[in-house]
């Protein structure tokens, strides 16, 4: 029996110190009565602080690692991809809860639970991209999903809200069911479940003639598993009405945060564990990411509803990083870090838009309920405008250069045609943003239209947003050359 | 210690596989919230019957007693992950019967348009 | 792509079960409603009332819940009885460790009132 080191604790020093800033929470906010939703600033402040400190201890534990080093007997792997998404997924978790701000308040429930809840969220995710085993990597991903499913339904007294949560739940359970039994196949047929040693243990079993079936069986029920959690169709079903239903800020905790980390497990497991089998998900990959464009792209097109436009619209997102996925080359999977990058501030600032507009009870979500904010709320419409153009893929903004990258990569790796139904679907998708850019600015609000809520913090967050956005446009390089230094090796 | 006469593991495969189908079909189909949890509970299970069975088949081969205990450790974390999940569901059942009176999913549809 | 091709089999054969199945079941159902078909069972009585009339209380379910999740985690004290030696002052900590996350979620649930009978 040989003992694990203390040395590997404490380099994973930054996921426990959040795990325990997490139970504080949540005990602490669990003593007195139920105080209708007062401390939520002070409950805010102490997650942040949580979060600003978990991002100082990985940058201090786990940061500038030129190798790669295996901890706690195989289970976790600190490399410099894992680094590159742990910063990312702490800086949305941030973001996230500045947009939460107003609807904690509102909500009148417990803050700390909500804040530990997220702290619990994120520290599944920050587990899930350093994971190096199978077994590490499921138990992870349903440290967040099971927080999320709660997050989803934390307004428990509306009725949306709940159904959410529930729809979230079960296409969510039955995806982790498949997933494990795709886990568990693969087992059988290899006897491993760590991603060092299963590519090599898969070529093995299929050049023994008896595993072809379990191999092959077991790749596609662990790859639907994920591709159930970054919502690509046909496994998407649950998207829509859970973006719409979940209170906004955890919508785009769902959008960012969740979409980034399962995409970042998607691409470990397929360039190091499924090394093997890369002609097989590039096919499939491609396959998917071609009807993922189109189908999400024409949904989006009939909506009245803008957060369930940004839900059709985060499908077809999905889509367009499939791209960058399949490719399996360096320049491939760096465009996968900087789209997923930029991606999370232009969708937490859209969303914060729509927290802004939004009213009790799901109100001012519809396109009428922008109607001529450009006159009503300059700075508002003008940021929500950036964000639209980013979405779309129009310079200059860090959406553009994300998706020319992506296309690039596709094109020089001989996908030539899913990059073209990417540049077609971009098209079609430029028809829905700018019926909302249109709304804002060149329609009349109608008496009934709800004002935007005016909240400092929240403001100066989607200011920030649409800032960044900006600048990624026209300065990509930092991020580029960040996102070159943390890749994995190639299958 | 050995079991002179052990079931081969094609039959395993396909009790587990059969299980297996059986909670997917119902998760879908159903229409009772607490029949589509049973029926998640069920795929769970399945699979821990497969490792369970893995194992012992991986370690046989092998040779190697760390190997098959991968996957036994592998089906305890299930189990528990399993509970886990299942207190999450139970009270999402609650709160959604709180709020309606029934945990028909079918009625649950608020958000279709 | 050859090794594709058993899954091709798997996914029509789990269709085909799926139609014969509902076929079956529509052809050799018992074809009238009502009557005493929708009486429940209660053992050849009359049934005294419907089952639907006798809700369990919330609370009721909210301990299960509770229970199940404290039940089931004990789950991981038996690999580490069994290895107890083995595993020395090690394993003690770490089990140590666990028991109070446990502990954490208990007092989290008491301070709530999940416990409260009243």
């Amino acid at each position: 029996m040989t003992a694990i080191p203390i040395r590997d604790f404490l380099l994973l020093a930054p996921e426990i110190f959040l795990a325990v800033a997490g139970m504080a929470m949540l005990v602490a906010g669990s003593y007195g009565r139920d105080n209708g939703g007062n401390g939520h600033r002070g409950c805010s402040v102490c997650a942040v602080a949580a979060l600003a400190m978990t991002g100082g201890l990985v940058f201090w534990l786990q940061g500038g690692r030129e190798v790669p080093e295996v901890i706690l007997s195989g289970m976790f792997v600190l490399d410099g991809y894992a680094f590159f998404w742990k910063i990312l997924l702490l800086i949305a978790a941030t973001l996230t809860i500045f947009l939460s701000e107003r609807f904690v308040a509102e909500g009148g429930y417990r803050p700390g639970e909500y804040y530990a809840l997220i702290l619990f969220a994120t520290t599944g995710m920050l587990l899930m991209v350093s994971g190096f085993n199978l077994l590490s990597i499921w138990i992870s991903l349903e440290l967040m999903a099971l927080s999320s499913y709660i997050l989803a339904g934390y307004f428990k007294h509306q009725l949306k809200s709940t159904e959410a949560a529930l729809k979230y739940f079960v296409l969510g359970a039955l995806s982790s069911g498949i997933l494990l039994y795709g886990v568990s196949l693969l087992y059988g047929a290899t006897g491993t479940l760590e991603l060092a040693g299963l590519s090599d243990a898969l070529s093995l079993a299929v050049a023994a003639g008896d595993g072809q079936v379990l191999v092959a069986l077991g790749w596609l029920l662990l790859a639907m598993g994920l591709f159930f959690k970054v919502a690509v169709v046909p496994f998407h079903v649950w998207t829509p009405d859970v973006y719409v239903g979940a209170p906004t800020p955890i919508t785009s905790f769902l959008a960012i945060a969740s979409k980034a980390a399962s995409f970042a497990v998607l691409v470990r497991i397929f360039y190091q564990g499924l090394a093997f089998l890369t002609p097989d998900w590039q096919w499939l990959t491609a396959a998917l990411a071609t009807i993922t464009m189109i189908w999400g792209n024409l949904a989006a097109l009939t909506q009245k509803n803008v957060k369930r436009m940004l839900a059709y619209s985060s499908i077809a997102h999905a889509g367009y990083v499939l791209i960058g996925v399949l490719t399996a080359t360096e320049d491939g999977q760096w465009a996968v870090l900087f789209y997923l990058a930029a991606y999370t501030f232009i969708t937490a600032g859209a969303f914060g838009t729509v927290v802004l507009l939004e009213r009790r009870a799901y109100a001012g979500e519809t396109y009428e309920d922008y109607a001529g904010l450009a006159r009503r709320a300059p700075f508002l419409a003008a940021s929500m405008m950036i964000f639209l153009l980013a979405l779309t893929g129009i310079p200059p903004t860090g959406g553009f250069v994300g998706k020319i990258y992506l296309f690039a990569a596709a094109v020089e790796a001989g996908w030539v045609w899913v990059a073209v139904v990417g540049v077609l679907t971009s098209a079609i998708s430029l028809y829905y943003y700018m019926g909302l850019i249109v709304q804002m600015y060149l329609k009349d609000a109608e008496d009934t239209t709800p004002e935007p809520l005016y909240a400092p913090g929240l403001l100066a967050t989607v200011g920030l947003c649409a800032v960044i956005t900006v600048l990624l446009g026209l300065l990509p390089g930092p991020l580029i050359e960040l996102a070159k230094g943390s890749l994995l090796p190639l299958p | 210690m050995s079991i002179p006469v052990s079931v081969p593991i094609q039959w395993y495969f396909l009790l587990a596989g059969a299980l297996f189908v059986i909670g997917a079909l119902g998760a879908l189909s159903r229409r009772n919230g607490i029949t589509i949890f049973l029926s998640i509970e069920l795929m769970l299970n399945s699979v821990n019957l497969l490792i369970v069975a893995y194992a012992r088949v991986v370690g046989e081969r092998t040779g190697d007693l760390l190997t098959a205990l991968n996957g036994q450790i592998l089906v305890l974390f299930v189990l528990a992950v399993a509970a886990a999940e299942a207190a999450v569901g139970l009270a999402l059942f609650i709160a959604i019967f709180r709020g309606r009176r029934t945990i028909d999913v079918n009625r649950l549809n608020l958000m279709r348009w | 792509m050859a090794n594709y091709i058993p899954i091709l089999v798997f996914v029509l054969v789990a269709i085909g079960f799926l139609i014969v199945s509902l076929m079956a079941a529509r052809i050799f159902r018992h074809g009238g409603k009502g009557g005493t078909n929708a009486d429940p069972y209660e053992c050849g009585n009359e049934a005294d009332s419907l089952a639907h009339d006798h809700r369990f209380s919330i609370r009721y379910y909210l301990i299960a819940v509770l229970f199940v999740i404290f039940d089931v985690e004990t789950i991981f004290l038996f690999p580490w009885a069994v290895m107890f030696d083995r595993l020395a002052l090690f394993g003690f900590i770490e089990m140590m460790v666990f028991l109070a996350i446990l502990v954490v979620g208990y007092v989290y649930v008491w301070n709530r009132g999940a416990l409260d009978w009243a």
